[in-house]
């Protein structure tokens, strides 16, 4: 009997696929929230008119079947993340695990929270599927460059390391005494810490650890990388071959600037976009052929980042157009529905590897820019 | 679509970024910009030393040669821009059409960067009190009474981040080729010209390309210059000139807040200087940091104000090509706006008021920029907050204070022209560490001996006076 191929879907299909599977996960994430069960405090709170930040008219269990649905509950404010007590955050079902809280924000007055019992881990073992071994090989020892102290980051990323079987080196580091003093106008003393942060890196990168992968963020991996120079060495002279990138904004010069001058051929770098509310959005290596544009696609159903209008958040714009970024949370531990993020974009179609909307040309949010101080992550 | 690259020391690169300079009344996009970011800057930078070294391969007679043949190319010929080219025509329509100044103001400043560069060799010998400019290149010399006397160059480059709004501040700049120093410079957004255009004048003059390098960019690129530049010079508010402060490295202009005083012993006469007043506020448009702001007397201040606004008030925008335009526009969108409504909060208080106001609105918008028509404001006393402000735009506070409290009130000042011949004044004014550049007579605040220094002497910002000694059977450099 001859064998009959079994066509490849087709993108179109793979499209309506994920979005279906989006839909049921929406409706998982719901019953999971709003059941007196497993449910959060905040949100069975809201529902029963008892929540002082936010309160529904509607039983999200019965009129939530999809992720259109969500437009319902209008838009997720993270100021309702400020202060406690944090355990409103925490599902029924998880009031007995060990949890973790980690902040964003918090330079001045009070940070923002999120809870965490396995997610950080969950999300870093889905990004590490999307690292190539050839660059990010197992079992290698990596060094994270990026913030220390209650930071979803620095779990994560030594996370990501164990589970691909390496150990992971860490700095000290204060994101937020560095945006304190870059407000202060104290240049000088920013700059100071960044080399202390830089001096850190180098320590461990010389000291024989065998280390071939990192985490940085981009003003601290240039600053390594011309601070290697400078010295006659490279990255990859040190043994570097694969760099995850991330936390604050990477136009295409700078990764193209990046990969051309401070890295050289040999060594893979993997933009990412997200925060401690989100997850992690990936981004293949950007190419020459496709002018160093950096597409990132969220790690769908878990989050989702629409593209929205500046004016009408309920309106996604067309491929290729400017808009706001618009992120939707939805795990067992978190659900964070519409948040109106403090960045914009350029929405882009679905492609063969993420059959869903992604995002290019990340920068902060025009309505915020002026007042947004970029420090060292 | 013109294209103007970032230089990396001579070297075009086209970023992935650019920025659009559009037309600023018709929205003609006139050019794209590549932009730089900063590590490209900071990683440029270790060709610094390189810079200064192909400058001193050259002698400083050779090279104010260079600048003289460059002021013509500059003011007369076609030269290339990015993927296209320019010609001094097409300058003035560009200059005009992204800064909102008037063409025949843009032409003026040409010409008078033409005197600046053409008379290099007076105000270098001016600039360094009759050194001889060898000394600078060797490092060390002997004067004509025997002592050996030395020079330490602090830095290989200069790193200049400069501003879009007055075209007239690219003098300043000048000099720091034929003192064998390399630029680094960060262009104002709107004016992109005068950097592009001069640096291809010295190029084809025979200047080095590799001694200069120009990065457009936004903010962070202005950071890298002034990170990554051992001696810098920026424009910017007061806000910068405060940040800055007491950097060595750092050599800020920002405001000029400067003024006009009449002393006790001739405010009676002031209307002999009128016309002197109202150029001191006009010319330029009022953009520059030496245009008058300030107009201080001990009486008559109503009086004063009045005739100023009888002469400035009237004053309307007209077309940029327009020989009679006196006004600038303002192109950055919302900007005329928020100036006129930080004055119209200090307007309200007591004391403060705005002879202008019968002469019709102030603020003008049109389609894609606003106009300010001039200001002319009266204060009947010095602690008005109004009295301490400055706009680039033709205003001026006239504020009566008594003379023997001026010193104390004004504040810091740029230019500082005291119509007085009071000795007792002039010497408090000669003694007072917050007036720099001291008028005294009657000289409009803008009229500037270019054999003198401006805000600080260039070439003591960039060369050290140093013990050297040696024995002339060792020297060999």
């Amino acid at each position: 009997m001859a064998m009959t191929a079994i066509p490849a879907a087709t993108l179109p299909d793979r499209v309506a696929a994920a979005r279906e599977a989006l839909d049921a996960h929406v409706r998982e994430i719901i019953q999971w929230h709003f059941s007196p069960e497993t449910g959060t405090p905040f949100w069975l709170d809201a529902v029963a008119g008892t929540n002082p930040y936010l309160k529904l008219d509607f039983d999200p269990r019965k009129e939530i079947h999809g992720f259109a649905d969500l437009r319902k509950f209008g838009f997720f404010e993270d100021e309702w993340l400020r202060g406690g007590p944090v355990r409103r955050w925490v599902p029924r079902a998880y009031q007995d695990r060990p949890i973790y809280v980690f902040e964003t924000g918090g330079t001045t007055g009070i940070p923002k929270t999120r809870i965490n019992i396995e997610d950080f881990r969950i999300d870093y073992e889905q990004f590490s599927e999307t690292l190539p071994d050839e660059y990010f090989p197992r079992g290698a020892n990596w060094l994270m460059l990026g913030p220390s102290g209650p930071r979803r980051l620095r779990l994560a990323v030594e996370h990501l390391c164990q589970y691909r079987g390496g150990i992971c080196f860490c700095i000290d580091l204060d994101p937020r005494w560095v945006v304190k003093c870059l407000k202060r106008g104290w240049v000088d003393v920013a700059k100071a810490y960044m080399e202390h942060c830089i001096e850190q890196a180098l320590t461990i990168l010389e000291a024989g650890h065998d280390i071939k992968c990192m985490f940085a963020t981009p003003k601290l991996l240039e600053a390594l990388a011309l601070e290697l120079e400078k010295r006659g060495t490279s990255l990859r002279q040190m043994g570097i071959t694969g760099i995850f990138c991330g936390g604050t904004e990477m136009t295409s010069q700078w990764i193209r600037f990046t990969i051309e001058e401070l890295l050289g051929p040999g060594i893979y770098i993997a933009p990412t976009y997200g925060n401690t509310l989100m997850g992690l959005a990936v981004a293949p290596m950007p190419r020459p052929q496709d002018h160093y544009k950096i597409t990132y696609y969220a790690p769908q159903p878990r989050a989702v980042v629409e593209v929205v209008d500046f004016d009408d958040y309920n309106r996604l714009v067309a491929y290729g157009q400017e808009g706001r970024v618009l992120l939707t949370t939805l795990t067992r531990e978190f659900f964070m529905p519409r948040f109106p993020e403090r960045d914009e974009g350029v929405r882009e179609p679905p492609c063969e590897r993420f059959p869903w909307d992604g995002v290019s040309g990340v920068k902060p949010f025009r309505g915020f820019a002026a007042t947004t101080t970029v420090g060292v992550y | 679509m013109l294209h103007i690259p970032i230089s990396r020391w001579g070297e075009p690169y086209q970023s992935m970024e650019t920025d659009r300079v559009v037309h600023f009344q018709t929205g003609e996009v006139l050019a794209e910009v590549s932009r730089a970011n900063a590590a490209l800057v900071e990683r440029d930078m270790r060709h610094a030393r390189r810079a200064r070294e192909v400058l001193r391969e050259i002698p400083i007679r050779e090279l104010l040669a260079m600048l003289k043949k460059a002021a013509d190319l500059y003011t007369r010929a076609e030269l290339p821009l990015g993927n296209g080219s320019q010609t001094p025509e097409q300058f003035v329509r560009m200059q005009s059409a992204t800064t909102g100044m008037p063409e025949h103001m843009c032409r003026f400043n040409m010409e008078k960067n033409h005197f600046v560069l053409t008379n290099m060799d007076k105000i270098l010998d001016s600039l360094t009190r009759g050194l001889d400019l060898e000394i600078l290149c060797r490092g060390y010399g002997v004067e004509s009474r025997g002592v050996p006397i030395s020079f330490q160059c602090q830095s290989p480059v200069l790193g200049l981040v400069l501003p879009s709004n007055s075209p007239g501040v690219h003098t300043l700049w000048l000099p720091i080729i034929p003192l064998q120093i390399g630029l680094v410079l960060k262009p104002g957004p709107q004016e992109p010209w005068t950097p592009y255009r001069m640096t291809q004048a010295f190029i084809e003059a025979g200047v080095p390309k590799q001694a200069m390098a120009i990065y457009p960019g936004l903010g962070d690129v202005g950071a890298a210059v002034v990170n990554a530049c051992p001696r810098s010079l920026i424009f910017g508010s007061s806000q910068t000139v405060e940040q800055y402060k007491g950097n060595p490295r750092v050599q800020v202009h920002g405001p000029g807040f400067s003024k006009i005083l009449f002393g006790d012993d001739t405010v009676d006469e002031w209307e002999k200087y009128l016309d002197l007043m109202v150029d001191s506020v006009l010319v330029n448009s009022g953009r520059g940091c030496i245009n008058c702001s300030g107009i201080w007397v001990s009486r008559h201040g109503r009086r004063i104000a009045q005739a100023l606004a009888e002469r400035m008030g009237p004053i309307e925008p007209k077309p940029p090509d327009d020989p009679q335009a006196q006004l600038a526009a303002f192109t950055v969108s919302g900007q005329a706006e928020a100036i006129y409504a930080d004055i119209a909060r200090d307007l309200a208080q007591p004391g403060v008021e705005d002879m202008t106001a019968r002469f019709g609105p102030r603020l003008v918008k049109q389609e894609r920029c606003a106009y300010l028509r001039p200001m002319v404001v009266f204060c009947s006393s010095p602690d008005a907050n109004i009295a301490k402000k400055e706009y680039m735009f033709p205003f001026v506070t006239v504020v009566e204070c008594p003379q023997e409290k001026m010193l104390e009130k004004i504040g810091s000042t740029l230019v500082c022209t005291a119509i007085t011949a009071d000795a007792k004044f002039q010497r408090a004014l000669a003694d007072a560490p917050h007036i720099d550049r001291l008028n005294i007579g009657p000289i409009p605040t803008i009229k500037l001996n270019w054999l003198q220094p401006h805000e600080g002497n260039i070439v003591d910002f960039l060369f050290r006076a140093r013990a050297f000694q040696f024995d002339k059977d060792w020297i060999r450099i």
